[in-house]
């Protein structure tokens, strides 16, 4: 079981409050893509990834951020539970996507940049550090299910 | 290794123009920020009698490391010739663990977006990143 202290716990959930899961999920998404470029493997159908400019404004990037920011929002709100919660993506993205796991962490630090980005002096060290566990949990409790 | 191209050198000395003035900041920032949230490493620093963010040591630190980022930007067309003396006291006086370079580029990157918020695009982003790891990978060269 993960301990959350007071401070993690609400600093986890005032960051979520203050995204705006349209916008910030398709940022942290499409700046994997381009800053991790073999990522676009997992998306051949979202057409043109061809350079920086056409990945930024790809509608479906922007559209499946959102998704992936709803999947965290979930945990956001069973932090308690991320485990259980995440069981069965856990297994979708194994078994169905066939996701490499070492990309979860990969989009976990593009988002925690965009954060950074977005919060500037705000995103102290120790906002930081409580971010990232969390973030930490999620992509572990996602490879859970991996065999 | 995934090398630089012309590219991505003068994205990167294009950006390092613009932060080179709040160096010490960003090294300093970047440096609590890694003894914060990754606190193994501060294994390395058991000698120092203050480890909290922007203490006067880490301060001090945080300026030596960007010295040595600087150095690497304008010796950029050639990062192993040019940091040879800063491996070899990395691999035989230091010896820090290659993988905890990684752990400081990543702070390095996250202090950059808080500060250059519009100018730390996802090109400048992936520039830096592999400017980083490049350098990171020449202060390794002398380890074995």
């Amino acid at each position: 079981m993960v301990e959350w202290t007071e401070f993690e716990r609400s600093t986890i959930q005032s960051i979520f409050s203050k995204l705006d899961y349209d916008v910030a999920g398709g940022k942290a998404l499409a700046r994997c893509l381009v800053v991790y470029p073999w990522t676009q493997r997992y998306f051949g159908s979202f057409g043109n990834l061809y350079n920086a400019t056409a990945i930024m404004g790809n509608p479906k990037v922007a559209a499946h951020g959102k998704v992936v920011l709803q999947g965290l929002d979930r945990a956001v709100k069973n932090m308690d539970n991320i485990k259980a919660t995440y069981a069965e993506l856990s297994v979708l993205h194994s078994e169905k996507l066939h996701v490499d796991p070492d990309n979860f962490k990969l989009l976990a630090d593009c988002l925690t940049i965009v954060v950074a980005a977005q919060m500037g002096a705000a995103f102290t060290a120790e906002v930081q550090a409580a971010f990232q566990k969390f973030l930490a949990v999620a992509v572990s409790s996602l490879c859970r299910q991996y065999h | 290794i995934m090398s630089l191209s012309a590219k991505d050198k003068a994205a990167v000395k294009a950006f390092w123009a613009k932060a080179a003035t709040k160096a010490d900041d960003i090294g300093s920032d970047a440096l609590s920020r890694m003894l914060v949230v990754y606190p193994q490493t501060k294994t390395y620093f058991s000698h120092w009698k203050d480890l909290s963010p922007g203490s006067a040591p880490v301060r001090k630190h945080g300026k030596t490391v960007m010295g040595g980022v600087a150095e690497a930007v304008a010796k950029i067309d050639d990062l192993t010739g040019g940091l040879l003396t800063l491996s070899e006291l990395h691999a035989f006086t230091l010896r820090v663990d290659p993988a905890n370079f990684k752990i400081l580029s990543h702070n390095l990157l996250v202090v950059l977006a808080t500060q250059f918020p519009e100018d730390f695009t996802p090109e400048v982003h992936v520039a830096m990143d592999k400017f980083l790891s490049a350098l990171a990978l020449a202060l390794s060269e002398k380890y074995r």
